[in-house]
């Protein structure tokens, strides 16, 4: 295989990783304060649907960012509400939450734009344009005539969206604030035993929202890459699973920031390789490109069954948290 | 002491949150700029004033009892199975080895053949991720998650690779035999002077669905069985104390489960498409779910529940036909109706609650 071939699918590698990573950091913040989120998928699509629309609407993608981040902390709120306020089951608000954005996402686009639902193609400044950083070639005919290093640093390290290294960005951010912060200790003990944390006079719902709001920050960019950066508008379902993608990579990388930046690569990587090669030929064996595709559930079951080191969920996830009366 | 009368809990609860989600999702539809009384007159229209409309929706109605029962029978055992699309697509996998491999001489045969593989295809799906709960202590939601996917792209790989005729384009098998093709309602109803259910869907597997359902509640509440999985989804201390093995009843219920959901298949595969289709399944196993909940995990419950989702079924794509309003206005209404009957119930049941402790108190001060 050629070098520049390795490098571009490293390249898109990084793009398609990007989405996974920041629904996986979104996840990771909800789940460490113990509120298990299925619904990730669903506030990336309604994340990607408004921020398309908006963006077509006024023709900025950042106006457009602003308006998917609202509506992912949005359906936040309702989870939220259900399993912190109401105490419901964490696992059905997610489902509903993914049901939701699925039909709202088609029956809004439809309702605007008329066209089967999704938003119109967006061009210039409605979508983000990819970065070039000084000295690196634009030209793909300049870069396979360029010499390796300058190939990686054309292909692999410029010419990405704001976001994707914005989503990098994020990985020490978040390992820095569940870390190293007091507000990230307090997170996290509000996920491990929150009635120490309420013994402590911190109030425990008041953390756990504050939680759930920034995975719908997170989420709200994720689906806005998908539908501004990665492609030039909405169309139905375009999350294709990938909110259920993060959710194997967070438990592939037991809850932890750096972690997740792997495995949403590995993930990303496979991803990658399904869309380039299709089945793949190694000696007299193909590798359907069926197995590429579910390669990162079934990594993430084996886990599961702790054959490859037990993947130990924060304590009290998925239970709501009742005050002593 | 109860704080509300047993009625309330199994009526009235499930009627206020389906009130509840019917009210959204007519302000949903108002604000698309369409009239929900226009929109509900099409759908009962479409969907139950035509024996051809009752066809469609009694149809969608076998699918949703099916795995409406999988997901309450786990929910006895206080699992959640949200794995009932992989193993309804794996019920379809056997369902079509059934019929494609075996000459079967009648269709009655072929349909007792063809539901034992769906239903052991369906139950093996549902084992490994049962296994993994039992033994390792591998949460069930995510893993029956992840092999929901596993299964599409197992379906994926043997219809292209395997089942698919050379030369064809898209990944399906072969029609199954004529023999095992199954008694539509029309083929049963219809006389020459009265023709009935006109090319509707609906086939004798409703009846086979309706067999579940009487099987599901002797079994929940009739056999040893049956009280030892809702001892356990009770009490898990309690119930191993008892004596009950966990792994056994997890495992047992998941299996029970992952076999009603295969069965599914049957009345998709073998009943309608008559061949192996990738989407056959078409998120009937999550609305299992929507059932489940709305029918309070009791059979007869599921069968009013899926009886309606049915009905919505019908109706949108009724109203998908005739206006503006996309299908996906029904997984609104679903997804309604888990938040409300599932998530948020403790937002309609509290107030219950406190009103009926109010009525007490009134009752016994008088």
């Amino acid at each position: 295989m050629e070098f520049l071939t390795i490098i571009q699918v490293l390249d898109s590698t990084l793009r398609l990783s990007t989405p996974l990573l920041l629904a996986c950091l979104a996840g990771l913040f909800s789940e460490r304060a113990g509120i298990f989120d299925i619904g990730l998928e669903g506030k990336m699509l309604l994340a990607a649907m408004f921020s398309a629309a908006i963006a077509f609407a006024s023709g900025n993608v950042w106006v457009g960012m602003l308006a998917g981040i609202g509506a992912s902390l949005a359906l936040s709120l309702v989870h939220g509400l259900a399993s912190i306020t109401f105490r419901g089951n964490q696992l059905i608000s997610g489902v509903a939450i993914n049901f939701l954005a699925s039909g709202i996402t088609v029956l809004v686009a439809q309702s605007w734009f008329g066209q089967g639902g999704r938003t119109p193609t967006l061009q210039g400044a409605a979508r983000f344009e990819p970065v070039h950083l000084p000295g690196a070639l634009t030209r793909i005919r300049d870069i396979a005539d360029a010499n390796p290093l300058m190939q990686v640093y054309s292909e692999l390290i410029s010419g990405h969206t704001i976001i994707v290294y914005i989503s990098l960005l994020l990985v020490p951010l978040s390992w820095w604030v569940l870390f190293q912060t007091r507000f990230g200790l307090r997170l996290r003990a509000v996920g491990e035993n929150p009635a120490a944390v309420d013994t402590a006079g911190i109030s425990v719902v008041r953390l756990r929202y504050m939680s759930v709001l920034i995975c719908g920050v997170l989420c709200g960019i994720a689906g806005a890459y998908l539908a501004t950066a990665l492609q030039a508008q909405f169309v139905k379902e375009m999350t294709a699973g990938r909110g259920f993608i993060a959710l194997a990579a967070l438990i592939f990388a037991k809850w932890k920031p750096w972690n997740a930046l792997y495995a949403c690569l590995l993930f990303g990587l496979l991803q990658a390789i399904a869309v380039r090669f299709q089945n793949i030929q190694i000696g007299e064996v193909t590798i359907p490109v069926q197995l590429m595709e579910a390669l990162p559930y079934i990594l993430t079951v084996v886990i599961l069954a702790g054959f490859i080191g037990k993947a130990i969920p924060p304590r009290a996830g998925g239970e709501p948290y009742v005050k002593e009366r | 002491m109860d704080k509300m009368p047993k009625w309330a809990d199994a009526i009235l609860v499930p009627l206020i949150s389906l009130l509840l989600a019917a009210i959204l999702s007519a302000l949903v539809i108002l604000a698309i700029g369409e009239d929900p009384r226009a929109a509900f007159k099409l759908m009962v229209d479409g969907a139950l004033m035509r024996s051809a409309g009752w066809g469609y929706t009694l149809y969608y109605a076998t699918n949703f009892i099916f795995t409406g029962l999988a997901v309450s029978v786990a929910f006895h055992a206080r699992m959640f199975n949200i794995g009932g699309e992989g193993q309804a697509m794996l019920g379809g996998l056997g369902v079509a080895l059934a019929c494609l491999f075996i000459p079967w001489p009648h269709w009655t045969l072929a349909l007792l053949g063809s539901a034992t593989l769906a239903a052991l295809f369906g139950a093996a799906w549902a084992f490994i991720p049962a296994y993994l709960q039992a033994k390792r202590g591998s949460h069930v939601v995510i893993t029956t998650i992840m092999f929901n996917y596993i299964a599409f792209s197992v379906l994926g790989y043997i219809l292209v690779n395997v089942l698919r005729p050379p030369g064809a384009g898209d990944p399906a098998s072969v029609r199954f035999p004529e023999a095992t093709n199954l008694p539509t309602f029309q083929d049963m109803f219809s006389t020459t002077a009265n023709p009935m259910f006109r090319s509707a869907p609906a086939n004798v597997t409703f009846f086979l669905a309706l067999a579940a359902c009487v099987f599901v509640y002797y079994l929940i509440w009739r056999t040893r069985l049956g009280y030892e999985i809702r001892h356990f989804g009770h009490s898990q201390t309690a119930a191993l104390y008892a004596g009950t093995s966990g792994v056994r009843i997890t495992v047992i219920a998941m299996l029970i489960s992952g076999a009603l959901a295969g069965l599914m298949a049957v009345n998709t595969t073998q009943g309608e498409a008559e061949r192996l289709i990738l989407n056959s399944t078409e998120g009937a196993g999550f609305i299992g779910i929507a059932v489940a909940l709305m029918g309070r995990n009791h059979p007869f419950g599921v069968l009013l529940a899926a009886l309606l989702f049915g009905f919505l079924y019908q109706g949108g794509a009724e109203l998908a036909l005739w206006t503006n309003i996309p299908s996906q206005l029904i997984i609104v209404i679903q997804a309604l109706v888990i938040l409300f009957t599932g998530a948020l119930d403790n937002m309609v049941r509290m107030p219950l609650e406190k009103l009926f402790l109010a009525l007490r108190k009134n009752k016994e001060a008088l």
